[in-house]
């Protein structure tokens, strides 16, 4: 399998990512520029996190419209894997691949540190594999990350199972303290109805390697990768 | 040419009269109204130094590790091994912060990393030091408020960690909150970019955003008084685009990768004009500049207006001739401009032109492609500058000042403190209260989780805290060990013993680390230095350093000087040292680490493991928190302080890490021993249970602040190996007693439990600044 991260000129954790899949994974990847109309034949898709074009005006309002997002976006409706990380969750939410908006923070504020995860959907190969009362930890770093949806999508999301991971603390209860940013049922990570988009503001490539002292986040990528 | 100037003019622009003089005899005539801007800026403290480089001069700047000396580049140059080079500097961005919190903080940022990405190395991580009034005032949490959402927008989205810092407040930074900004690079040591300009007929290009009427003159004003009017000046302010800088610096990085650049220098402080004379003078040739090619961000600019704007996010880039092409390739790649303003010459003189007519205009494009060869007699008329290049900067033309300095008449009273006034025991549990629950002692979360700290993924320290951030070398072992600090009331009682200080601390946050200190880079923040006794106290920290500097072979790279942090009425002369800030020298200190698996923590493992105190407890309070505000007694001397056991100590801590025999390691600070022990207690939500030394003060032992302690804790079965180790190198220790369970228990008695005193310790700054 064969991994593209792409890369926006604001991007600034396209190079963890190709460190985490490349040297940690051992998985062949490469770089894809914003203004190319090309995905080099890769099966699986990542939108680092970052700034994309500045973000001044909406996280990702810009970035959907570059050129190697169309090419993105007909992967993905042909079925193909794209995983959106932070910056990445917010391009795929603007440019309706995944369901919702992420709004700013509820506390207004730019917000870096380590939480916990769980993992909520048993059918999505992000998730499946994972121990489903487990609390991961996984940094975050936004200060737009409030997940928000109306009713009725975020009844069809639970429907479809479509919530790939909810904040939760450390012994993996779903509590509103564990809530980082005022999501809409601590969600902190979608699908696509397919199940072949997924969206997640937590960085699982910050805690993939052993000099971090945190390996929860591959444990992520180990999982969704023995199933694809 | 323009009309010229008087006296008057070059007054206002902060010149004196007899810099006025000067520089008419360096011209051999009167400038004009651009030349006299030119001179009035490259002049300014901030950008010559004038009234500090000869106690500067005096900082001891060598080591075997050295690769560029103080003030030969944009930053320090320091040989890591195989061949890689680490990058770093320090820069202050205090006044236009006092003005505008948000720009004024994130500009200091983005010059910072400029300076570093400049020489072709790539950030990897960022400390910042700052210092604000007293919490409680409105104006205060609009400073912080907005420095720390300033570094954090810029810094976030430039997408550099920011790994650690220090934060303190004061009532003497009330007007003047001090925003000090660090940031350190790797580079092959092949690979390094220099400042300079040489080779006729190279073009002269500028690059990454418009020019545009932002930060005219904030050199000048960088360098006087905060007033009443300075508000007046908000437009001497810049505004910082991080996303720019973040394609400035990925275009810059690979244009320096091609092998083309002759020289190339950051737009900072003083702009163009700054860039054009430092790199001419370094590599001893001119350049013809022709402003109308210059981006601007709107029409109509004046030439002194667009020679000394410092809009953010450009660079000066000397290209080897035949290489455009590929140059603007790079730049066209990221979509920043890519324009060649001018031309290098033999002249060492800097010509600005100007207004260039349509019919004129063919000549000088010719004149750019060779200038050996084209006539330009005839573009005389539009000549608005013409000015030498090495009398404009540093260590040439410029003004050097000796001044004067005498003993403010506070330092003697200080010393008249006398210890046996007061009780030794106090009620330890208030004011372990009081220490915990202080906002300068306090956890800094609501600061530094502002902060992106984690991007890059080598920030060692997230899950591992220790006494300085630890960095991975991306691809290494090796790592970088880097902290900030300086304990502003121990320099302002004593310049020398406090800045001294502040150099062993920041060596010992390294070696606590597991680092090895191998340089610094310094941040001078001081009040007006026209000021005989604010200038004593430059004078004393600048001594302090050397001593501190030379035990600790740890040499000075390089850094900035901030003077005039200090509130006055238009008139100097009344104001006094007291309105200066307190005299803040920061200390960044790099430190390395050859393998990363020698990296030590500070937090407390296991109940059960045996604390020890390593270094000597003196009976001294001196400026101690517990001190300063617990009894309110502002004067006392620096705290004691003895360099030679310091280095002892260090020297252990080396030697324990090393062979492995401790398993935690945080130096006594701010709060004395009690606050250590909290420290290193909360992470894990474990405890302590100690006993006091009875043959000391009780007062002095927990919340005393004298130097070169070191609190470690050991697996009990290393007791005998540990207490061998650490006397077989002359050096003192204390069993305290042992890591608990969740209380901090100090003779027997209940202090605090552990959850409280963190849910305290964590909620004072966000419950002040929410």
């Amino acid at each position: 399998m064969k991994f593209g991260v792409v890369v926006f000129p604001g991007s600034n954790c396209d190079e963890d990512m190709v460190f985490v899949l490349q040297n940690e994974l051992g998985l062949e990847t490469v770089k894809l520029w914003h203004k190319s109309h090309d995905l080099e034949g890769c099966d699986f898709i990542v939108l680092p996190g970052g700034f994309s074009y500045g973000d001044y005006l909406r996280s990702g309002a810009i970035a959907r419209f570059s050129p190697i997002m169309n090419e993105v976006i007909n992967h993905a409706n042909k079925g193909g894997y794209v995983l959106g990380v932070c910056n990445g969750f917010q391009i795929l939410a603007e440019s309706g691949l995944v369901p919702g908006a992420l709004l700013r923070n509820d506390h207004q504020k730019f917000n870096c540190k380590n939480i916990y995860i769980t993992p909520a959907s048993t059918s999505s190969i992000i998730s499946k594999g994972l121990n489903k009362n487990q609390a991961l930890q996984i940094p975050i770093a936004h200060a737009e990350g409030r997940y928000f949806t109306d009713e009725d999508t975020l009844k069809s999301l639970n429907d479809n199972d479509q919530v790939i991971f909810r904040y939760c603390d450390k012994n993996g209860s779903i509590t509103p303290e564990a809530n980082p940013n005022g999501s809409l049922e601590n969600i902190a990570g979608v699908s696509n109805r397919n199940k072949n988009v997924f969206g997640m503001m937590p960085h699982p490539e910050r805690a993939a390697s052993s000099i971090l002292g945190n390996q929860d986040g591959k444990v992520i990528f180990e999982s969704f990768l023995s199933l694809v | 040419m323009e009309q010229l100037t008087t006296f008057e003019t070059a007054k206002k622009l902060g010149l004196l009269s007899e810099e006025f003089e000067k520089i008419k005899e360096i011209l051999g005539r009167t400038p004009n109204f651009t030349e006299l801007s030119i001179f009035s800026v490259m002049w300014s403290e901030h950008c010559s130094y004038k009234n500090s480089i000869v106690w500067l001069k005096k900082l001891p700047k060598e080591s075997p590790r050295m690769l560029a000396k103080a003030g030969e580049e944009n930053a320090g140059l320091v040989d890591l091994g195989d061949g890689i080079a680490c990058c770093f500097k320090i820069e202050s961005h205090n006044h236009p912060s006092a003005l505008e919190p948000v720009q004024g903080a994130a500009t200091g940022v983005g010059g910072i990393n400029r300076d570093i990405f400049t020489m072709g190395a790539r950030p990897i991580a960022q400390l910042n030091s700052l210092r604000f009034g007293n919490p409680t005032l409105e104006k205060t949490k609009w400073h912080v408020r907005g420095v720390v959402h300033g570094i954090s927008s810029y810094g976030n989205a430039f997408g550099i960690p920011t790994v650690g810092g220090e934060v303190y407040f004061d009532d003497c930074y009330n007007t003047n909150p001090l925003v000090n900004a660090f940031s350190a690079g790797i580079v092959k040591k092949d690979m390094v970019a220099k400042a300079t300009s040489y080779g006729v007929g190279n073009p002269v290009y500028i690059v990454g955003s418009a020019t545009g009427k932002d930060g005219i003159h904030g050199a000048t004003f960088a360098s006087e008084d905060i007033t009443e009017k300075s508000t007046e000046k908000l437009p001497a302010v810049q505004v910082g685009d991080p996303f720019q800088e973040k394609l400035l610096l990925e275009a810059t990085l690979e244009v320096i990768a091609t092998g083309y650049v002759i020289g190339i220098q950051d737009m900072g402080a003083a702009g163009i004009i700054c860039s054009t004379s430092e790199m001419s003078a370094k590599g001893e040739h001119g350049m013809d500049i022709w402003l109308d090619k210059v981006p601007t961000r709107q029409a109509n600019m004046l030439p002194f207006e667009i020679l000394l704007s410092e809009s953010q996010e450009r660079m000066l880039i000397v290209v080897k001739k035949g290489n455009e092409a590929d140059v603007k390739a790079i730049f066209d790649k990221w979509d920043l401009n890519c324009e060649q303003i001018g031309v290098v010459t033999d002249t060492k003189r800097l010509h600005f032109y100007y207004g260039v007519d349509e019919q004129s205009q063919a000549i000088f494009e010719q004149h750019l492609q060779d200038p050996t060869k084209t006539d330009i007699s005839s573009l005389a008329t539009f000549l608005v500058a013409d000015v030498p290049a090495e009398d404009l900067v540093l260590g040439g033309g410029a003004p050097v000042y000796h001044r004067e300095y005498s003993e403010p008449a506070y330092y003697q009273e200080y010393k008249k403190f006398d210890i046996n006034k007061i009780d030794s025991n106090p009620d330890i549990k208030a004011v372990a209260h009081h220490l915990i629950g202080h906002f300068n002692i306090a956890s800094r979360k609501w600061i530094y989780e502002q902060y992106d700290s984690m991007v890059g993924t080598s920030n060692m320290s997230t899950n591992r805290p220790s006494d300085a951030a630890i960095v991975n070398i991306k691809g290494t072992n090796k790592a970088i060990v880097i902290t900030v600090d300086c304990n502003s009331k121990y320099v302002k009682a004593d310049p020398e013993i406090g800045c001294a200080i502040a150099v062993a601390e920041a060596c010992r946050n390294v070696v606590c680390s597991g680092g090895e200190p191998v340089a610094i880079t310094n941040n001078l923040n001081f009040g007006n230095p026209y000021n005989p006794e604010v200038y004593w106290q430059f004078v004393g920290s600048i001594k302090g350093m050397i001593k501190g500097c030379e035990k600790f072979n740890t040499p000075v790279t390089g850094g900035n000087v901030s003077f005039y942090n200090q509130a006055s009425s238009a008139n100097k002369q009344q104001a006094t040292v007291h309105d200066a800030v307190n005299p803040t020298p920061t200390i960044g200190m790099l430190g390395v680490m050859d393998d990363i698996d020698s990296l030590m923590t500070l937090d407390f493992k296991n109940e059960g493991d045996l604390i020890y105190l390593i270094g000597e407890s003196q009976d001294c309070i001196n400026q101690s928190e517990y001190l300063y505000s617990y009894l309110g007694i502002k004067e006392s001397p620096a705290p004691y302080f003895d360099i030679d056991k310091e280095y002892l100590v260090q020297n252990v801590i080396k030697k324990l890490i090393k062979s492995k025999t401790i398993l935690s390691a945080h130096d006594v600070s701010d709060g004395g021993l009690f606050v250590t022990l909290a420290e290193a207690a909360m992470p894990n939500q474990l405890g302590f249970e100690i006993l006091t030394d009875k043959t000391k003060r009780k007062d002095a032992f927990l919340f005393g602040e004298s130097q070169s302690r070191v609190v470690v804790s050991i697996k009990a079965q290393s007791q005998l190996t540990f207490e061998e180790l650490v006397r077989s190198n002359n050096v003192s220790f204390q069993h305290l007693g042992s890591v608990s369970h969740s209380n901090f228990i100090i003779d027997n008695e209940l202090v605090l439990e552990t959850y409280n005193a963190s849910t305290i310790y964590s909620q004072v700054l966000e419950s002040m600044l929410g």
